[in-house]
């Protein structure tokens, strides 16, 4: 690694209307390091990375690249530059291959306009191998996992010459074994002298894998800084600027009677025989590997998938729930684990966002009243701390983070007496995260149950009463109160 | 601290900034035609443009309903066709007028109502069971009426069209109460809040809780019966049911709908952006008729007027980034 910038950013500003994103960054990038943006929900590092990566345009500042300024005037001249982007929803085509993709239009054609395929899959190939993949090209990126193709992204991204990548929180939907995966390519292109930005909420991954971190507070840069040296809690006051309590502020309530009992549960999406109970005031956690089931059991509790044999008792009464109305009815609420594609109406207000699933609570005879919803949105986004300008802010303008809140809220504003929560920090900054557990501390006291599905090993160990295993479709174990260690889930998710 | 850098904005302008932009191209239009021709201004002729825009803008209001949900009725002519030639000849059989009315209405609601099972529990695009049904529409008008328009209504019937409420004809007062309704129930009911979010998301609306087969049903069953209430007005208008009314009004609610600013994505769109769409439809024909145009180059016109009000909301929409 050189000490040489290859990218300055300086006095970056970026407004939108009615809102400052950044209001003065700095920001300097070296060759072949791994560069981390920290900051808080809405503190602007996606917005910071997407000036760079030309999807924005900045409103004032300087941007320096090999020593010269540019005006990066978008994606396609960043990529000229060598400046590529993997974003969290991937651009690739689901139906053609992986070799396809990446050469996606620079098709090599031994004619005009007649591809040369067995140039594409050698090219690919080649291209692949470079990052030590064993992937083969001709796959559908249909049929990969979501890590294969963000690895096809890194490819693609690689064979276009990038010089900086831009990594924005790439980690959010890979499971453990996938990180080590993608830190691995990382460290691979590290050594062939590519820059990398990289955003992520997860506090150990900045650790394991960054070279320098740069803080960003409320649109301002905080300061730069070398990872060593460097102490998370250090970092933490560094971007919430307070203190903050300990992570996970897990406070035990005494078990209550039973709410959620569900006895042999199959369903054609592949469940199998699902038994389990859930107890007043117990927060459930569900581990398990990405495709074990997960997803799919909650899904079914909630009146989504179809059962084809087994029964749902809600406090103790057999229920039919056979739609998400029903669910809610009793008693139900489903946060899911994919924001944008089914958490969020992109183009609705955060207030309408919040009151969707609670709307009879805010409506007579089919009127909403708008003052009432008005007052319950308010009091959410104060307790949550969504950072919004106003109410009447669409979602799609908010950041990740943010939206995750928005999400939970709605659920929230149901009063639901089981709560199935999908990745519920998923995105979320480590204060919010906190505030969060702190919130699932406060409905338990309160006698409200929690299911919780989560990839984050230590939330599902600080926050679980009791932990179930998942694997195949099945619950493979079940850990009570203190038995749950990491290598006991591991072992048990793996069938080991 | 947070709230650094966060300035509060009314949010008038984010509700009804766009339609402003609309809302000045109309009174634009306006005043071009007035510099152009004096009798454009009149009092007469005004409450003219505002009569030859009903028709059209009732029916847009249903069209906008149903764009808001992401989805697009191409019936609405071939319907209202339908429950005119329906109504016409109850009528005619001697059917109490009121009677005779609600039939109008009850078949345009069926009609919609059928566009919304197919679309709902059938799974059909929206395109293609709207396109079925205009056909089947139109058809069964033809059949009905073998073809021959259904003519000559007592003067109760006709006072639908030809009366007026304080010097305001009576079309216009009930388009105007149409689009009152319409523009309460989008922004204060659930059953509203339910058609954007189901435009907006479909899948996390459903997520919500929300019944998304019954409301879409609801909302075609809406639009076919709002061209119910068009067919009375314009039957009552002509003194005649003809079973090739409303042939490319479909179009027309569509291009009002757009130039209002509903976006065909969904989940956005407002009732007010509608009304002014249609009536700057209805000025611009208006105004090209008094100044003599041919109504090819009208056609020509009208259609560019609709590319351009596109492509300056989209250039908006960007400018943003
Ligand atoms: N297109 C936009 N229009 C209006 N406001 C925006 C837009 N994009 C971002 N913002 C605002 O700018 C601020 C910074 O957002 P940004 O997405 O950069 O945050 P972030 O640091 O990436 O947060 P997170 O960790 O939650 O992803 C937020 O307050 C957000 O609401
Ligand atoms: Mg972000």
């Amino acid at each position: 690694m050189t000490d040489a910038p290859v990218l300055e950013m300086r006095h970056i500003r970026k407004t939108f209307p009615g809102v400052v994103a950044l209001d003065d960054v700095d920001f300097e990038l070296r060759r072949g390091e791994v560069h981390i943006l920290l900051g808080e929900n809405g503190a602007g590092k996606s917005t910071l990375m997407k000036i760079l990566s030309g999807a924005y345009q900045k409103s004032a500042g300087q941007i320096i690249f090999d020593d010269a300024e540019v005006e990066i005037k978008n994606p396609k001249h960043a990529q000229t530059l060598g400046i590529s982007t993997i974003y969290q929803e991937f651009n690739l085509i689901p139906h053609l291959s992986v070799g396809e993709n990446i050469f996606l239009g620079r098709e090599p054609a031994r004619m005009p306009g007649l591809i040369d395929q067995r140039a594409i899959f050698q090219a690919a190939t080649r291209a692949l191998n470079d990052l030590g993949l064993t992937l083969d090209p001709r796959r559908l990126v249909k049929e990969l996992r979501v890590a294969e193709q963000q690895m096809v992204e890194v490819a693609k991204a690689l064979s276009l010459d990038a010089r900086i990548l831009i990594m924005d929180e790439p980690t959010a939907a890979l499971t453990e074994h996938e990180i080590g995966e993608l830190f691995t390519t990382i460290r691979k292109l590290k050594e062939k002298g590519v820059s990398i930005v990289y955003i992520s909420h997860r506090m150990e991954e900045l650790f394991e894998i960054g070279d320098r971190v740069t803080v960003l507070r409320d649109g301002r840069t905080v300061g730069t800084y070398d990872v060593r040296g460097m102490s998370k809690s250090e970092l933490i006051r560094l971007m919430v600027n307070r203190e903050l309590t300990e992570l996970f502020p897990k406070e035990r309530v005494t078990r209550g009677a039973e709410v959620l009992r569900v006895e042999g549960l199959s369903t054609k999406d592949g469940l199998k025989d699902i038994s389990f109970s859930l107890h007043k005031g117990e927060v459930l956690g569900i581990s398990g590997l990405l495709g074990a089931g997960r997803t799919e059991l909650a899904r079914a509790i909630f009146g989504l998938d179809k059962i084809t044999s087994g029964t749902i008792y809600i406090n103790g009464e057999r229920r039919r729930i056979n739609s998400p109305r029903a669910a809610i009815n009793s008693g139900i609420g489903f946060l899911t684990e994919d924001r944008k594609s089914q958490g969020l109406v992109l183009p609705l207000s955060v207030k309408e966002n919040l009151c969707l699933p609670s709307v009879d609570k805010f409506s007579s005879w089919g009127v909403m009243d708008s003052g009432k919803e008005e007052r319950a949105a308010d009091g959410y986004v104060k307790e949550l701390r969504i950072k919004t300008p106003n109410l009447n802010q669409k979602v799609v303008f908010l950041s990740g983070g943010n939206q995750q809140k928005v999400v939970l809220s709605k659920w929230l504003c149901c009063e639901a007496e089981v709560f199935i929560f999908d990745e519920p920090t998923r995105g979320v900054d480590v204060g919010a995260k906190t505030e969060i557990y702190q919130l699932m501390n406060r409905l338990t006291a309160a006698g409200v149950a929690i299911i919780m599905i989560s990839s984050e090993m230590l939330e599902v160990l600080g926050m679980s009463d009791r932990v179930l295993v998942m694997r195949a479709g099945s619950i493979a174990c079940e850990f009570n109160d203190g038995e749950a260690t990491q290598e006991r889930i591991l072992q048990c998710a793996l069938g080991e | 601290m947070r709230s650094r850098g966060i300035i509060l904005r009314g949010n008038f302008l984010s509700h009804y900034g766009r339609q402003l932009g609309t809302l000045s191209g109309l009174l634009g239009l306006v005043v071009v035609l007035w510099a152009l021709t004096p009798h454009f201004l009149t009092v007469s002729n005004l409450l003219n443009v505002a009569e030859q825009a009903t028709i059209i803008a009732i029916v847009a209001v249903g069209m906008t309903f149903v764009i808001i949900t992401a989805g697009i009725d191409l019936s609405v002519g071939s319907v209202l066709a339908f429950a005119g030639v329906v109504m016409a000849s109850l009528l005619h059989a001697g059917l109490p007028l009121p009677l005779a009315l609600a039939a109008g209405l009850g078949t345009g609601l069926l009609c919609g109502v059928v566009n919304g099972l197919l679309i709902t529990v059938g799974r059909l695009p929206p395109f293609i069971a709207t396109l079925g049904m205009m056909s089947v529409a139109r058809g069964s008008a033809l059949m009905f009426t073998e073809g021959r328009p259904i003519s000559g209504f007592p003067e109760s019937f006709r006072s639908l069209a030809t009366g007026d409420v304080m010097g305001i004809p009576v079309p216009v007062v009930i388009m105007l109460v149409v689009y009152a309704i319409a523009h309460f129930v989008l922004r204060r009911t659930k059953l509203g809040r339910y058609t954007y979010a189901i435009g907006g998301n479909e899948e996390a609306a459903l997520l919500s809780g929300i019944n998304v087969k019954l409301y879409k049903t609801m909302v075609y069953g809406l639009a076919g019966m709002l061209s119910g209430l068009a067919a009375i007005l314009l039957t009552a208008r002509l003194n005649s049911a003809q079973p090739i009314a409303g042939m490319n009004y479909e179009l027309d609610a569509i291009a009002a709908t757009v130039i209002g600013g509903t976006s065909l994505l969904g989940g956005e769109g407002t009732v007010v952006g509608t009304l002014i769409g249609a009536l700057i439809m209805a000025v611009l024909r208006n105004g090209l008729n008094l100044l003599g145009v041919s109504s090819f180059i009208q056609q020509v016109v009208i259609g560019s007027v609709i590319i351009a009000a596109v492509l300056i909301d989209m250039w908006l929409k960007r400018r943003g980034k």
